[in-house]
């Protein structure tokens, strides 16, 4: 069975379809932010300054790129540890972000805000960065150009695969995994 | 009386460079067998798509003469130098650090200077540089680009004396599942067992540098791994933390001395892109 395409920025309607465990293909525009990104943005909101970039409705990969071979807009473009983010997640959510690509587990406030919010949040696969650059088609640099790898770029993705691994219903693919292979509890 | 051997360091700095260039964009022989044939092994059907992505990405890396993953970590420098090595035309830890710049120069910078400030260093040094004084007149030179997805999740515990195998158990797998998908599994898991504070951490990052398929030489530790890994993949985890039989390809202890107070142990994790790589000169 060949995964489904769904298409960035996110509607309302296809994050209310997606269920913990999906594969699918991300088509569009999304965000890359990291550490240090995340810290600058929270600075920003807490002190009530304007975002250099509109969040709502935006997908957020969690990222920081190898540099861009000759003939390449990026360079290998694999997922990073999402939990480091937890603390800066739920101001972004209130925002209107509705996706987040990374890998690993999330907090338990954080999957309780994916429902409240109505959001999404997917895995890449953590490793297989070079594969993964092969369907990113553009990148630019839209904010904090000073932090280099941990820049704000826009991505234009196609054919971009992921695991649906939170949804927002309270589906959480790790722990499904978990339920079916290790030991009964 | 014995005859020295002369080694220009900037031999060293040529190889250091050569070997992260090398290790960036393929993944060592050894860990490409051990997923190949975890891939028959795994239970699971996302799973098994898992591996075969990561294998992929490998293939298409090496092809490409890209690095296999972004995080091209933290170099770890591991020299054993001969004692009739006479190092000449400069610092040895200088001549590791240019050797690093060289290595990094096209790949991502991702160490900071400080801790706490956390500035760039803007050339991916310094290295993280161990030495041993060996008998011979060679020197050997290990690097690992270690990822630190990886190693945000090892752990490092000093247990009382008794403890005993059973309470090194609980800790290795303790340590796992709380990595879960972090560590980007399935993992190779190096355990330092014994020594003090500070000699057990490097056991267990030596214990990941052993290529896979090697058990250790001592009875009693091979029989721990193996009994070991056995646990840790009843864990569940599986490829990616998507849940399967495949968590870990291997576990490596690493033993040595300690205190009659003392249980030592340490857990060193690496991940889908375990870059490791040696010469003698
Ligand atoms: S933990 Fe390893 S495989 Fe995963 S992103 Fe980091 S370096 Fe890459």
């Amino acid at each position: 069975m060949l995964p489904k395409s769904i298409q960035l920025p996110l509607s309302k309607e296809s994050v209310l379809e997606l269920r913990a465990g999906d594969i699918v293909l991300l088509m569009g525009d999304l965000l890359t932010a990291r550490d240090a990104a995340h810290k600058r943005l929270i600075a920003e909101i807490e002190a009530g300054n304007n975002l250099p970039v509109q969040l709502a409705g935006e997908t957020i990969y969690y990222v920081g790129p190898a540099p861009a071979g000759p003939s390449q807009p990026v360079g290998p473009a694999g997922p990073t540890t999402s939990g480091r983010m937890d603390p800066y997640t739920i101001p972004l959510l209130k925002l209107g972000l509705r996706g987040m690509i990374g890998k690993g587990y999330r907090s338990e406030p954080i999957k309780q805000a994916l429902i409240q919010h109505q959001a999404v949040y997917f895995a890449a696969v953590g490793g297989a960065a070079a594969l993964l650059s092969k369907q990113i088609q553009a990148s630019e640099i839209i904010a904090y150009s000073d932090l280099d790898t941990e820049a704000i770029r826009r991505f234009s993705v196609v054919g971009f695969p992921v695991i649906v691994v939170n949804d927002c219903y309270g589906g959480d693919a790790y722990a499904d995994g978990l339920a079916e292979y290790g030991p009964p509890n | 009386m014995t005859q020295l051997r002369e080694l220009p360091v900037d031999k060293i700095t040529k190889a250091i460079g050569d070997l992260i260039q090398e290790s960036a964009y393929a993944l060592p022989d050894d860990y490409l067998a051990a997923m190949r044939s975890a891939q028959e092994r795994e239970a699971s059907q996302v799973g098994r798509i898992m591996i075969s992505t990561l294998l992929e990405n490998s293939d298409y890396a090496a092809s490409q003469q890209i690095p296999t993953c972004q995080d091209t970590g933290m170099a770890i420098v591991m020299l054993e130098i001969g004692q009739d090595v006479h190092l000449v035309g400069g610092g040895l830890t200088d001549a590791v650090n240019a050797g690093v710049r060289q290595g990094y120069a096209d790949l991502r910078k991702s160490v900071v200077a400080d801790p706490l400030l956390r500035e760039n260093t803007a050339d991916n040094s310094p290295a993280v540089l161990h030495t041993d004084i060996v008998p011979g007149d060679r020197l050997k030179i290990t690097v690992a680009m270690k990822g630190f997805g990886a190693e945000l999740m090892s752990r490092l515990q000093m247990l009382p004396a008794n403890s005993g195998s059973a309470a090194v158990t609980e800790f290795v797998l303790e340590t796992i599942r709380a990595a879960g998908p972090n560590a980007c599994p399935p993992i190779i898991v190096g355990v330092g067992l014994g020594s003090s504070f500070d000699g057990v951490g490097l056991l267990a990052k030596k214990a990941l540098m052993r290529p896979l398929g090697q058990p250790s030489p001592q009875p009693h530790i091979a029989q721990l791994e193996q009994e070991l890994l056995q646990q840790v993949n009843a864990l569940g985890i599986g490829p990616q933390g998507f849940g399967g039989s495949v968590t870990a390809l291997a576990v490596h202890i690493e033993s040595f001395a300690t205190h009659i107070a003392a249980l030592p142990v340490a857990v060193n994790l690496n991940c889908s892109a375990p870059r490791r790589a040696s010469i003698i000169l």
